[in-house]
């Protein structure tokens, strides 16, 4: 995980070949597409809506470093702890400090992709801390050992008979079941314990509000707020880009979040948190802190292209409309964020070198773009990521740009470009394969395509030819 | 991406862009293009010095060669500003979104933008602009259709194309399940994620399979080709049809 290199070839071929893998994949993501729509019939408003939230989001972009402070300003007013971190290395200390500061040693956490991005599990973990995840999907996930499969779902790869074995295998005295409120019964008992023991809460933020200093959590299971009332301390982490500007820039994002999500009107729990206990107050965390990541967001935000991935607010659908991501499935991915929106944060995250392959896993079919809610150019996106890997002067913005460049494929697309530029060496080309097209070795390109389909046939004569013939008038 | 297109009027003198892939492979799909425009009463021009729309290399990486390519084409189009006809959806999107895109900083913005502007996709033009009506003589047959990605979501040309296609009075059109998703071509794609890109057009095929159709139709040879490559190499006996090439022997007989 991490930076480390991608084996992303082995990971496709490895997925392909799990039928059950992609049978749960197709089931699962073919059922979120439907509630989608269901709950979005009308498309006019929805193409509102659509303007609205990503003027909202483009509007707190535009002047992101002043709203990072009213926020800072707001919520130090309202008693909120604020830190800033600019490498995941330096947010874990700074949650490691916050937990030593208060001899805690069991952190309980609600769902949060920034702290996936942050490996903060395995970093506690080497610090003697335990980290349990009290998300269904990542409870799921974190008893077997894996990182989540998807940004909404973690464990969407996994079908209820699985989820029973998982259960069975790792919770004490917990017979196998694959009866769904059985599984929720179990689950519910284990975590209930987890949040009553549990030294400090961890959370993610969906949105931050500068105006008023909130931080609003959106969820569905109620262990968000367990999280973030039960325990004494309450963490929140965030990447700098979810601060929008006011209370009403919301209303637009949160409809769209829960349709584009999970396909649901509204959730179930819409958390604003806007201090620690007051005085009197009876429940509640003593104290809060706001852990603000940047992780080469700021880079982005300085690019005006780039900086649209920064509209993101993690919803998850263009995962679920993505036709690779179905078949391959997150883990194949290799990296935190998997599926279209991870094939353009992914390489700016972690460097074209080591993911630019990632870019690659696309067909530029456009889906992720028409259904993202927030209507981030996401194919736009994957192209500029394509040609930074291969340019090496130019004004590469990303890291390790120029990174695939190779003489191979310089010359090939520099001889195509001959062939298409120069009219008669086109003719000449076009010709020549008509006569002796059907006699090209099976290697290279050809042998990737022939694996599964029959070779190209190429015309004798072409449709220059035939026109000509015809009479078609050529000015 | 819905888009609504301002239609000429009165049109008396089309451009034709034939595309690379059916000047080499599908020639005969180009050729019942311009008759279906000739039959509809305009005089087609083709620029010998046409080639290929660039998209190859801008989907790439390759950013100055496929500008490069571009330019070339644009050139050739440049001697009268009739509408340019494609008979290629993924092409006609190349031409019409993504040349603006590409010159977004160059002085010649303005200029390659007008020419943009001009592109139409083939299906859509002539049921759009000139609003073509065929008779046809074929006997009955059931069909499928298929759009390319960029014919659906950045050219809008799939309701004109069952509009063309439901003509045909003894052409039974049958939807195919997620008509929505891709074939899995996607140019480059097909061969830098070969492995994918062979999932997705082996559920592509099951689609068709199911609908019980006789051939699945397209407006893209892009599509095609790797469908019907794939059929092929599996001995599926559905026949790919380009819709111009289509329609053309149906209303011919
Ligand atoms: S890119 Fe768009 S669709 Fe994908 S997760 Fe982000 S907001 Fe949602």
């Amino acid at each position: 995980m991490g930076s480390q290199h991608l084996d992303f070839t082995a990971n496709v071929t490895e997925a392909l070949a799990d039928r059950q893998l992609r049978a749960n994949f197709k089931s699962a993501l073919t059922g979120l597409m439907k509630k989608r729509v269901a709950v979005l019939p009308d498309a006019a408003e929805r193409e509102r809506m659509r303007d609205d939230a990503e003027a909202a989001k483009r509007k707190a972009l535009a002047k992101l470093p002043e709203l990072l402070e009213r926020l800072e300003r707001k919520c130090t007013e309202n008693g909120i702890i604020v830190h800033w971190a600019e490498t995941t290395a330096e947010a874990n200390e700074i949650i490691l400090g916050i937990m030593r500061s208060h001899d805690a040693t069991k952190l309980v956490k609600g769902k949060s992709m920034v702290s996936e991005e942050m490996h903060l599990n395995h970093f506690l973990e080497t610090h003697g801390i335990e980290a349990l995840e009290t998300d269904l999907g990542e409870f799921i996930i974190q008893l077997n050992h894996e990182p989540p499969s998807h940004i909404i779902v973690p464990a969407v790869h996994k079908n209820r008979q699985q989820v029973g074995r998982i259960f069975a295998d790792n919770l004490q005295g917990i017979p196998y079941t694959d009866v769904v409120e059985e599984l929720n019964a179990i689950a519910r008992k284990t975590l209930r314990e987890k949040f009553r023991t549990g030294h400090v809460g961890l959370s993610g933020v969906n949105f931050a509000v500068a105006e008023t200093g909130t931080l609003v959590l959106v969820e569905n299971e109620g262990n968000g707020r367990m999280c973030t009332t039960v325990p004494p301390v309450h963490v929140a982490v965030m990447g700098l880009e979810k601060v929008v500007e006011s209370l009403s820039d919301l209303p637009p994002l949160l409809r769209l979040l829960t349709a584009s999500a999970t396909g649901q009107l509204v959730t179930t729990y819409v958390n604003c948190i806007t201090s620690p206990r007051k005085d009197g107050e009876r429940d509640g965390p003593k104290e809060i802190h706001l852990v603000i990541l940047d992780n080469g967001r700021s880079k982005m935000l300085a690019d005006a292209q780039l900086r649209r991935t920064l509209q993101c607010i993690r919803c998850g659908t263009c995962l679920n409309h993505c036709p690779v991501y179905i078949r391959i499935g997150g883990h194949a991915y290799g990296s935190v964020y998997p599926g279209p929106i991870g094939k353009i944060l992914t390489p700016q995250i972690d460097g074209l070198a080591d993911k630019g392959v990632l870019a690659t896993a696309s067909s530029l079919c456009n889906a992720c773009e028409e259904v993202c809610p927030v209507r981030i150019p996401i194919p736009g996106i994957i192209r500029r990521m394509r040609t930074e890997a291969y340019d090496e002067k130019g004004d590469g913005v990303v890291k390790g740009h120029g990174a695939k460049k190779n003489l191979l494929e310089t010359l090939v697309w520099k001889g195509w470009e001959l062939t298409y530029r120069i009219p008669a060496l086109n003719r000449f080309v076009v010709s020549m394969l008509g006569r002796f097209g059907d006699k090209l070795p099976n290697v290279g390109p050809l042998k990737a395509w022939t694996s599964v389909r029959t070779a190209p046939r190429f015309a004798p004569k072409s449709l220059h030819q035939l026109a000509k013939e015809e009479g078609i008038r050529h000015e | 991406m819905a888009h609504t297109f301002t239609y000429p009027r009165d049109v008396k003198t089309v451009y034709y862009f034939g595309t690379c892939l059916v000047d080499m492979s599908f020639p005969q799909a180009g050729m019942a293009g311009i008759h279906l425009l000739r039959r509809a009463g305009v005089e087609v021009v083709f620029p010998q010095e046409q080639s290929c729309c660039g998209q190859p290399a801008y989907n790439s990486g390759f950013l100055e060669e496929a500008k490069a390519v571009a330019r070339a084409q644009i050139k050739a189009f440049s001697r009268a500003d009739w509408p340019i006809v494609v008979p290629s959806g993924s092409c006609a999107g190349m031409m019409r979104h993504h040349y603006p895109e590409m010159f977004a900083n160059d002085p010649e913005y303005f200029d390659v933008r007008k020419f943009s502007e001009r592109v139409f996709e083939l299906g859509d033009f002539l049921h759009n602009a000139l609003h073509v009506r065929y008779e046809d003589k074929g006997k009955p047959v059931k069909v499928t259709w298929h759009s390319s990605c960029h014919a659906m979501r950045e050219m809008g040309a799939t309701a004109a194309a069952k509009a063309l296609i439901g003509q045909l009075s003894n052409v039974e059109l049958v939807e195919i399940e997620r008509e929505y998703e891709c074939c899995g071509f996607g140019g480059t794609f097909s061969i830098k994620q070969p492995e994918i890109s062979a999932a997705m057009v082996a559920d592509k095929i099951e689609d068709i399979r199911a609908t019980g159709a006789s051939a699945i139709l397209s407006g893209d040879c892009g599509c095609l080709m790797n469908i019907g490559g794939a059929m092929e190499h599996k001995g599926v006996p559905v026949a790919p049809r380009h819709l111009a090439e289509f329609i053309w022997e149906r209303i011919n007989g």
